[in-house]
């Protein structure tokens, strides 16, 4: 009922094109960006803001680089870990040498950085497919590792091999306080996910999944598998690189090569399965569920008031979420973004379904 | 307040499905202690007899005294699992709870303590790294919220230099670390390099990928270099593996001496007989028989209370947990003397730990003679104390085959000056001037 778009017609290619063409979904996304940019910081307490949220925004924009890559050009990668560690130590690594730089700047050239990082190990996908290209990945994951812990200049030569970040100061201004830094990470996560969801929409996404549905067929209809492939890998790392770096800076303030180990790569591609590969929208529902879902189930118990073990609360958040996973992945294989297309459908006709 | 928390929820419920725990009414007399464990993963055997010491503690003080001074101490427990950002989700947890907020926290993790080192000024919360953190955070006029009590990393490394060079000059000798793969294990690398410049040995530092349960590379190279003395920086399932694979090598346990984290049961247990030999730092000895003990028998374990098995009380790190609640808890009752006897915020504990005094006499009082020596804190020092012995394990126990022996202070404290001073201008601090912080 309230779903209806009867008498929401369409006069212009324009209209129908349009990347949210039923009114339902233009209101429907106003109030949340607006909730998000507006009510969040106002009332969020600081744990929601810097614990929980500020994680799942950063993550979020990593998803999204990963499912450029994966989910819209079909290359599995394992090395996201790898890139996002990338992305943080160039933006350390920039903010140190050249303290001039405005930290956007900063950020954006880490992204650079990245980029580069990810089409040098992007060239070997040109050869090799499927899980061939995972485990190509893979040692980009551990080489990138073993650069940040063993190669000093990139930590400065700190002795622990422990790098801590600047203060986060862009045009004069601080973001200390948990509500503006939240605002900084959603800034540019919105942007982000504008960006993306237009370049998927675009000439360049459509080569893109025209290789990821077969290769040989999107060659022979004209799209060059070099460029469509190594474009992924350079949009998808520098995405990867951006959110790399605001992980650092934002989120942990100082870190260590272990923080973007081969568990975070695991992490992120768990998230965009279950989020929904091929779906800007999956990635953020995929990086809420595995960044949120945990830490609620660790405190429910304690919420509840049962009184149980740190050490039993935190199996039970193991096996729940566990349980969780495999439920949600038999219930819809193509993860919760298609969920919610398939709730859509349903509720254009609810209630009367004749 | 109460609208925004109402507020929070709503929006939160909004943004995801997730459920924020209300906190329940809090009495006003209660001082918050949170206590970031890790009971589970690859670090839970030596994180479960340390978060049980420390839970202990608070416990028999509660029962026994009723808190401290009448205030009654409140433990919250969150589970890290030893990873940094699920300790830095548990501190932003844990800081505001409780009528004046948290008191401490101590998060027995280094790559937690460097990222909490970040957040804790601005909170005005100390950090009590008893024998671990950040070397340099033991120069207060920077690191005012960082107490690296008892000693640290660099200290423990010059202790073991110190010990092998009385057995003879190291000259042209080879030292080999084997450590984890981590700022912890990384830490006492520097003071090594130092000292194989001075005593013309050579270094050479061996990692270990986390969790460490895949070691034979690393001590292949041990096979093949045959070091004279092997270091052992581990934590967790590294310990007992380290020692495993040096008995499968055959390379002597006598020689290898591990940090103070790589010395307390579960790390030989695991390694039955190949253990035997292997000597590690001591900051305390282990056993139940000090005073302290006798009341956390009575108190709670007689009455079925008590976190941790009857016979798991008096390990090593189950000891470690029962100092570190009592530097938390002395450093509390330090502040109470100037702020009142009531909860206290991070602030006001902060002074506490930097006027911490612990004569021996007080120690005698508190029943931890003879567990630990006498220290003293203050602005200039956050290291309090930096004395280790050396201890040996028989097949059985745990024997002292050393005397106290005291890092080189003069040595050390110039390179920690130095290393803060970096720190400061890095971050853009001010340091302290300790000259001019009154003592009271």
């Amino acid at each position: 009922m309230i779903y209806r778009e009867a008498g929401q017609f369409k006069t212009s290619y324009r209209a129908d094109q349009a990347v949210f063409p039923i009114l339902q979904d233009r209101v429907g996304m106003a109030l949340i960006v607006l909730a998000a940019f507006v009510a969040v910081p106002l009332f969020a307490t600081e744990y929601l803001l810097v614990a929980i949220l500020i994680p799942f925004l950063i993550l979020s924009m990593a998803a999204i680089g990963l499912n450029i890559l994966v989910g819209y050009c079909g290359q599995i990668s394992l090395g996201t870990g790898g890139f996002m560690a990338v992305g943080a130590y160039a933006a350390y690594n920039l903010a140190l040498r050249v303290p001039e730089l405005n930290l956007l700047v900063v950020f954006v050239l880490a992204g650079g950085i990245t980029a580069l990082v990810g089409v040098l190990f992007g060239i070997p996908s040109l050869r090799i497919k499927g899980f061939y290209l995972a485990v190509a990945t893979l040692a980009a994951q551990f080489f990138l590792d073993w650069l940040f812990s063993r190669v000093a200049w990139f930590t400065n030569y700190t002795p622990s091999g422990s790098v801590t970040a600047p203060a986060m100061k862009i045009f004069g201004f601080s973001f200390v306080s948990p509500a503006e830094r939240y605002l900084l990470a959603l800034f540019l996560v919105t942007l982000a996910a504008v960006v993306a969801k237009n370049l998927v929409r675009g000439r360049i996404g459509r080569s893109w999944m025209a290789i990821r549905d077969m290769d040989i067929a999107a060659e022979i209809i004209g799209i060059r598998p070099m460029h469509a492939k190594l474009s992924a890998f350079a949009v998808s790392s520098f995405f990867i690189g951006i959110s790399g770096a605001l992980w650092a800076f934002l989120h942990l303030g100082s870190w260590e090569p272990l923080a973007f180990d081969i568990n975070r790569s695991f992490n992120l591609l768990f998230m965009i399965i279950i989020g929904g590969l091929g779906s800007i929208l999956g990635c953020f529902l995929g990086a809420a569920f595995i960044t949120m879902v945990p830490i609620a189930l660790n405190q429910i118990p304690a919420a509840l008031g049962v009184p149980i073990s740190t050490a039993t609360a935190a199996h039970l958040e193991f096996m729940i979420f566990g349980a969780l996973i495999v439920f949600f992945l038999i219930v819809e294989p193509h993860g919760l973004a298609r969920l919610w297309s398939v709730g859509k459908q349903k509720l254009r006709l609810w209630p009367f379904p004749h | 307040m109460q609208f925004r928390t109402k507020a929070a929820f709503a929006a939160a419920l909004l943004a995801a499905p997730l459920a924020i725990p209300v906190a329940p009414a809090q009495a006003q007399n209660e001082q918050f202690m949170p206590s970031l464990v890790y009971r589970t993963g690859a670090y839970a055997p030596n994180g479960i007899p340390f978060a049980n010491g420390r839970a202990d503690y608070m416990e028999m003080l509660n029962a026994r005294d009723g808190g401290i001074n009448g205030v009654k101490l409140v433990v919250e427990e969150c589970e890290t699992g030893y990873a940094t950002d699920r300790g830095v989700e548990c501190y932003e947890r844990l800081k505001g709870k409780g009528p004046s907020g948290a008191a401490a926290f101590s998060p027995l993790s280094t790559g937690i303590t460097f990222a909490l080192t970040e957040k804790a000024p601005g909170d005005k919360l100390p950090l009590l790294t008893m024998g671990y953190g950040r070397s340099e955070s033991a120069d207060g006029s920077v690191f005012a919220w960082n107490f690296p009590l008892l000693g640290t990393y660099w200290s423990a490394a010059d202790i073991l230099v110190q010990h092998v060079a009385k057995k003879g000059s190291l000259k042209g000798k080879k030292i080999a670390l084997v450590y984890h793969d981590s700022p912890y294990g990384k830490e006492p690398i520097p003071v090594l390099q130092d000292h194989a410049k001075k005593h013309g040995y050579t270094f050479e530092a061996i990692p270990v990928t986390h969790p460490g349960v895949e070691q034979k590379a690393a001590w292949l190279q041990i096979r093949q270099g045959r070091p004279d003395y092997v270091f052992l920086w581990g934590w967790g399932v590294m310990n007992s593996t380290s020692i495993k694979e040096a008995a499968a090598v055959n390379y002597p346990r006598e020689k290898m001496y591990g940090v103070w984290w790589s010395g307390a049961e579960p790390d030989v247990l695991p390694a039955g007989d190949g253990a035997k030999g292997y000597n590690a730092l001591a900051l305390h000895p282990a056993g139940s028989v000090y005073e302290v003990h006798k009341d956390v028998f009575k108190h709670l374990y007689d009455k079925g209370k008590g976190v941790a098995k009857r016979e798991e009380v008096g390990q090593v790190l189950y000891n470690r947990g029962l100092i570190d609640g009592l530097l938390v808890t002395e450093a509390i009752r330090t502040a109470q003397e100037k702020f009142g006897k009531k909860p206290l915020n991070g602030d006001q504990v902060r002074w506490g730990f930097e006027n911490l005094n612990l004569t021996a006499a007080r120690l005698k009082e508190l029943g931890f003679d003879g567990l630990i020596g006498p220290i003293k804190v203050s602005c200039a020092d956050h290291e309090g104390s930096r004395k280790a012995r050396i201890q040996q394990w028989d097949g059985k126990q745990w024997v002292y085959t050393t005397e106290w022996i005291e890092a080189d202070t003069k040595y050390l404290r110039p390179k920690m000056e130095a290393a803060a001073k970096a720190y400061a201008t890095e971050k853009k601090i001010e340091a302290r001037d300790c000259t001019k912080v009154a003592s009271n």
